[in-house]
């Protein structure tokens, strides 16, 4: 039991691994922050579902290398995923940036939930006003057919 | 059929044309990326040469006339695989093809690989730290791009040429840009 636990608690001690070596991180703590903060979001394109700041991939330490140059040499955050983005394409971009040709990414889930909201609301009212409303009277015709089947003709 | 009951198979369809999207999807390798580069021109970028060559390859040196280059490692299994077929572009002089050796180890890797299978490259350039990689948005090797004469990206070819894609689509492709 105790080997069992102990195994579970480095498995998740594990999760925080990060790739970027020693060698690689600036002296400089706050461009080495924003450094990471970078990598965190940019995808990884050899191993397509890690950021470069988790992956082991060579191009993801060049990459990583190329990040803190740009910012040692004065980039912004903003252009330093610029230049990735010019050079890669916004696959790269972990999270989607929020564009005109975005619209339907970002918004279609919103949309899909209003809908569907929306059918439900319509259902339970129409159900409700359905139960709710009274019959409709009979019509004259209808009052003597009924009138004519109590006193049992046909 | 009353439109009440369309409203029932209308989840269906939805998952129907989902469904079909997914398919359509699962078809594609997400490896096969294209590239931002198309149309536009080369960056700028100035390379060593490596061990046992004089001159390296920059930017400069794909104006001019129609051009390949090639990124290219000792290390690359695919590339390995492609030389062959390079060593055809070189012997029948179809087009210039300029190498970037990308990301060896050691120094000699690069030289020693082309000293023992054969040297199909006209320049080459030295790329340890992914420079000319990066601004050309290599993400593996082997990986081809085929310059213009002024110097614009005009298209690139991931993963080991051969004969079949050649004869398709990269040749007719050189022939059109030639006739500019």
């Amino acid at each position: 039991m105790k080997r069992l636990v102990l195994a579970l608690i480095l498995c998740l001690a594990a999760v925080n691994a990060v790739a970027v070596n020693p060698d690689e991180v600036l002296d400089d703590p706050v461009l080495e922050a924003r450094a990471r903060e970078i990598s965190k979001g940019l995808r990884c394109l050899v191993c397509q579902n890690q950021s470069i700041d988790e992956s082991g991939a060579s191009l993801a330490k060049d990459l990583r290398i190329l990040v803190r140059e740009r910012l040692v040499a004065g980039d912004s955050n903003e252009q330093v995923i610029d230049y990735v983005v010019s050079r890669y394409g916004d696959f790269v971009l972990l999270k989607p940036r929020f564009k005109s040709y975005t619209l339907a990414l970002w918004l279609g889930p919103v949309l899909i939930v209003g809908l569907g909201l929306l059918a439900v609301i319509i259902f339970f009212r129409r159900r409700t006003s359905a139960a709710a409303a009274a019959p409709a009277p009979l019509s004259k015709a209808e009052k003597k057919r009924l009138k004519a089947l109590m006193n049992g003709e046909s | 059929m009353t439109m009440k009951r369309m409203m029932f198979l209308l989840p269906l369809v939805v998952f129907m044309v989902i469904g079909v999207y997914f398919a359509i999807g699962l078809t594609k390798d997400p490896r096969k990326l294209p590239s931002v580069l198309i149309n536009q021109t080369i960056p700028e970028f100035s390379l060593a040469p490596i061990k046992g060559r004089d001159r390296g390859l920059s930017s400069e040196d794909l104006k001019g006339q129609v051009s390949l280059v090639n990124f290219w490692g000792s290390w690359c299994i695919a590339c390995k695989i492609e030389h062959p077929f390079l060593m055809k572009i070189k012997e029948e002089n179809l087009v210039p093809l300029h190498g970037v050796n990308w990301r060896e180890v050691d120094p000699d890797d690069g030289p020693d690989w082309l000293k023992k299978y054969g040297d199909p490259y006209t320049l080459i350039g030295d790329d340890p730290k992914s420079k000319a990689a990066i601004a050309f948005g290599v993400y593996g090797a082997p990986e081809t791009f085929i310059i213009d004469a002024a110097g614009i990206i005009r298209h690139r070819f991931a993963g080991p040429m051969n004969q079949k894609v050649w004869d398709e689509s990269l040749w007719p492709i050189i022939q059109e840009l030639r006739k500019q």
